[in-house]
């Protein structure tokens, strides 16, 4: 595979990840988010072998392999037994509706791309194009954790968030050490849990996964 | 070897902490666990002391004199910590706030929160400093939560989700300085060790570590608990157990601050500039005023002691902003005076919290006559960190304040202000709570004094007289973060 094609796919695969992080707005139906978070994971994990496979470098094999087990498998699976347990079926409710959420998203993707201007310049590699791509994902997903009102929802958003991170991480340079890529998985993975220990509290303390009820801790005015 | 003993005693104990759970023995492990790493931790200052900064483990862990200082007083803090939270957490257990499983958790997470902020401390690597102060975070949250009322698991939530969500930034902050560093120190660990990065710092791009410096600023500055990042970090101390709050308080702040003040050196060293000095000056003086203005309307004791931790760490990360040798030594003094003095309030804060069984300030009331040790050490503790001599904290905000007068002239009154305002703040509300009749529904109660006779005598030590070996490796800091 010569560079420039590996560069292509990249771009391709850069475009559907930014494309799977708007899906993530709008979609509606809680089911829904779940596949679409495994749909970004699939990408990300596609595009950290080309980039290995092009580069020649063997630890990005164990960070998308890595990436396959937990963000394409064990993180929507966790997820999805949780809703099925907690019995969230119900649509998803959002702070600002969806076309203004879409708005601010393309805004937010300008605003990545201008930020990482003068790195696109001096960056050599073959990924380089998408570095804005990356830090698009990231605010996309801070953008869904801050519109939205449910914990689940919340989430999503931030692991959203935390894959653009990874997806920065391939793109910008070739991959973190393995050390530190291990780590970042080994803390995704506690996080997993903790959140889900967490819905079980809200859930028996609350009666509901619904943000609105947490607004008791506020300043006295 | 004494570096390695120290991370792996916490490390050991939380295992062990997991067995044993709540049977009798549980509280005692804890502070030998701690003990033992404060002991191993005086063995590796000493030999930091004698040998100079030391690289181990393959250059994974480095030791100098600004991290050694910070690593020996997360060892003192979790062990009187651990000390204090014997008679606490027996009295919350036998009060039936918290359930057999919930103490198994409680030990193993409190020693496995000390083994993060330490390797949070002593590692090399840029990129572990992020895993492990995540590792610190994950680790507390369910903590704050343990008392499993509404306010705890929301407290815990907001916890969760702002500190995930600003670390997560700082992480984009760590790959941005490792894509500068892989075009000097080629692929590899090489490019993320902090020996590596200061030392070339000047080959690497300015505008790549402008751009990382501000990804790392809002993330670990939400850590720092800085304004306007701050809202978990009121919520989070107030709702979670006691010896919780002096932990995240006296040495989570900290570390975060740390790991700021590393990135910073690299940074300037790229920029040639004073830019993130600025940068942080700001954050500082907003956290100072912010803070010190919210003191003011506070009701529950431990918030108001939470927003003074905010206030405290505004001043330290301005003083680190200022820069220049007095600013800088201030700044590191001001990191030690103000933990021991921190967590000193929140043991005699949980006590007082105990015997009046709320957290209420106009419902605590007359403690020096229900309790004198609990009483005047509530007091003491607040005239130390109001900054009245002859208190440590005295000492470094004078320090700061000098440095400022001198580099910042027109600012030297913004700080003065904060100051003036927290002193008040935290009079008004203490003399009532401390002297006065008190209320009906006080109950005696068996305090545990020692931890905080130890952090008060300390505290007055360091404002009336420098040991040689401290004033040794403050000089050596300020050397090193110039």
């Amino acid at each position: 595979m010569s560079l420039s094609l590996a560069a292509q796919i990249n771009s391709v695969l850069a475009a559907l990840i930014l494309l799977t992080s708007f899906a993530l707005l709008v979609q509606r139906r809680v089911q829904g988010l779940l596949h679409i978070f495994a749909w970004q994971g699939l990408l990300l994990s596609i595009s950290t072998a080309v980039v290995g496979y092009s580069a020649g470098l063997h630890h990005l094999y164990i960070s998308a392999l890595l990436t396959l087990t937990l963000k394409v498998f064990a993180l929507p699976y966790i997820l999805y037994v949780l809703i099925h347990k907690l019995k969230i079926h119900k649509e998803v409710e959002e702070v600002v509706n969806i076309p203004t959420t879409m708005i601010i998203g393309i805004a937010l993707v300008i605003f990545s791309y201008d930020l990482t201007s003068p790195i696109r310049e001096l960056s050599t590699l073959v990924t380089r194009s998408t570095l804005a791509v990356a830090l698009s994902t990231v605010m996309l997903g801070l953008l869904m954790m801050i519109t939205r009102k449910k914990a689940l929802t919340q989430i999503v958003g931030f692991l959203s968030l935390e894959n653009g991170l990874f997806f920065a991480a391939t793109s910008a340079t070739y991959g973190m050490p393995l050390v530190v890529e291990l780590g970042v998985a080994l803390d995704i993975l506690i996080a997993a849990f903790i959140f889900g220990i967490f819905f079980f509290q809200i859930r028996t303390t609350f009666d509901s996964l619904d943000l609105k009820e947490m607004e008791k801790l506020k300043e006295d005015e | 070897m004494a570096l390695l003993v120290v991370l792996v005693t916490s490390l050991l104990a939380a295992a062990v902490l997991a067995f044993v759970g709540d049977r009798k023995y549980a509280h005692e492990i804890n502070i030998i666990g701690s003990g033992a790493t404060f002991a191993a931790s005086i063995f590796l200052a000493f030999e930091v002391y004698e040998s100079g900064p030391m690289l181990a483990g393959g250059d994974f862990f480095f030791v100098d004199a600004f991290n050694v200082y910070l690593a020996v007083l997360t060892a003192f803090v979790s062990t009187t910590t651990a000390i204090f939270s014997r008679k606490y957490m027996k009295f919350e257990r036998a009060h039936g706030r918290i359930g057999h499983k919930s103490m198994r958790f409680y030990h193993a997470m409190f020693q496995l929160f000390i083994f993060a902020m330490l390797l949070a401390l002593l590692t090399n690597n840029v990129g572990v400093l992020w895993i492990s102060m995540e590792l610190a975070t994950l680790s507390t949250v369910l903590l704050v939560s343990l008392y499993r009322t509404p306010a705890a698991i929301e407290a815990a939530w907001k916890y969760f989700i702002l500190c995930g969500v600003g670390i997560a930034l700082a992480l984009f902050g760590t790959v941005l300085l490792y894509f500068a560093a892989e075009k000097v120190f080629g692929e590899g660990t090489q490019g993320l060790l902090w020996t590596n990065l200061s030392q070339a710092s000047g080959q690497l791009e300015p505008t790549v570590l402008s751009l990382a410096f501000i990804f790392l600023m809002v993330g670990y500055g939400t850590k720092v608990g800085l304004v306007p990042l701050h809202n978990w970090l009121p919520d989070a101390h107030s709702e979670g157990p006691t010896p919780i709050s002096a932990v995240l308080s006296g040495l989570l702040l900290n570390v975060a601050l740390y790991a700021l003040v590393r990135c910073k050196v690299i940074v300037d060293g790229a920029t040639h500039s004073n830019k993130t000095g600025y940068i942080m000056m700001a954050f500082g003086l907003l956290s100072i005023i912010v803070a010190s203005f919210s003191l003011l309307r506070q009701k529950d004791i431990k918030r108001m002691f939470a927003y003074s931790s905010i206030e405290h760490m505004g001043i330290a990360t301005f003083a680190f902003g200022l820069g220049g040798p007095v600013a800088t030594f201030g700044a590191l003094l001001h990191m030690l005076v103000h933990s021991i003095t921190k967590s000193a309030i929140f043991f005699t804060v949980g006590h007082a919290s105990q015997m009046n069984s709320t957290q209420d300030m106009s419902s605590i009331r007359g403690l020096v006559k229900g309790n004198p040790l609990v009483g005047w050490g509530l007091m003491l503790g607040v005239v130390a960190i109001a900054g009245v001599p002859p208190f440590g904290v005295f000492t470094s905000e004078f320090l700061i304040l000098t440095a400022a007068m001198k580099n910042a002239p027109y600012l030297a009154p913004i700080f003065l202000l904060g100051i003036a305002v927290a002193f008040a703040a935290l009079f008004k509300r203490a003399m009532p709570m401390v002297f006065g009749d008190p209320g009906p529904s006080q109950r005696p109660l068996k305090a545990s004094h020692f931890p905080v006779i130890v952090h008060l005598v300390l505290i007055l030590v360091l404002g009336l007289y420098m040991p040689v070996f401290l004033n040794d490796w403050f000089h050596k800091a300020v050397e090193l973060l110039k």
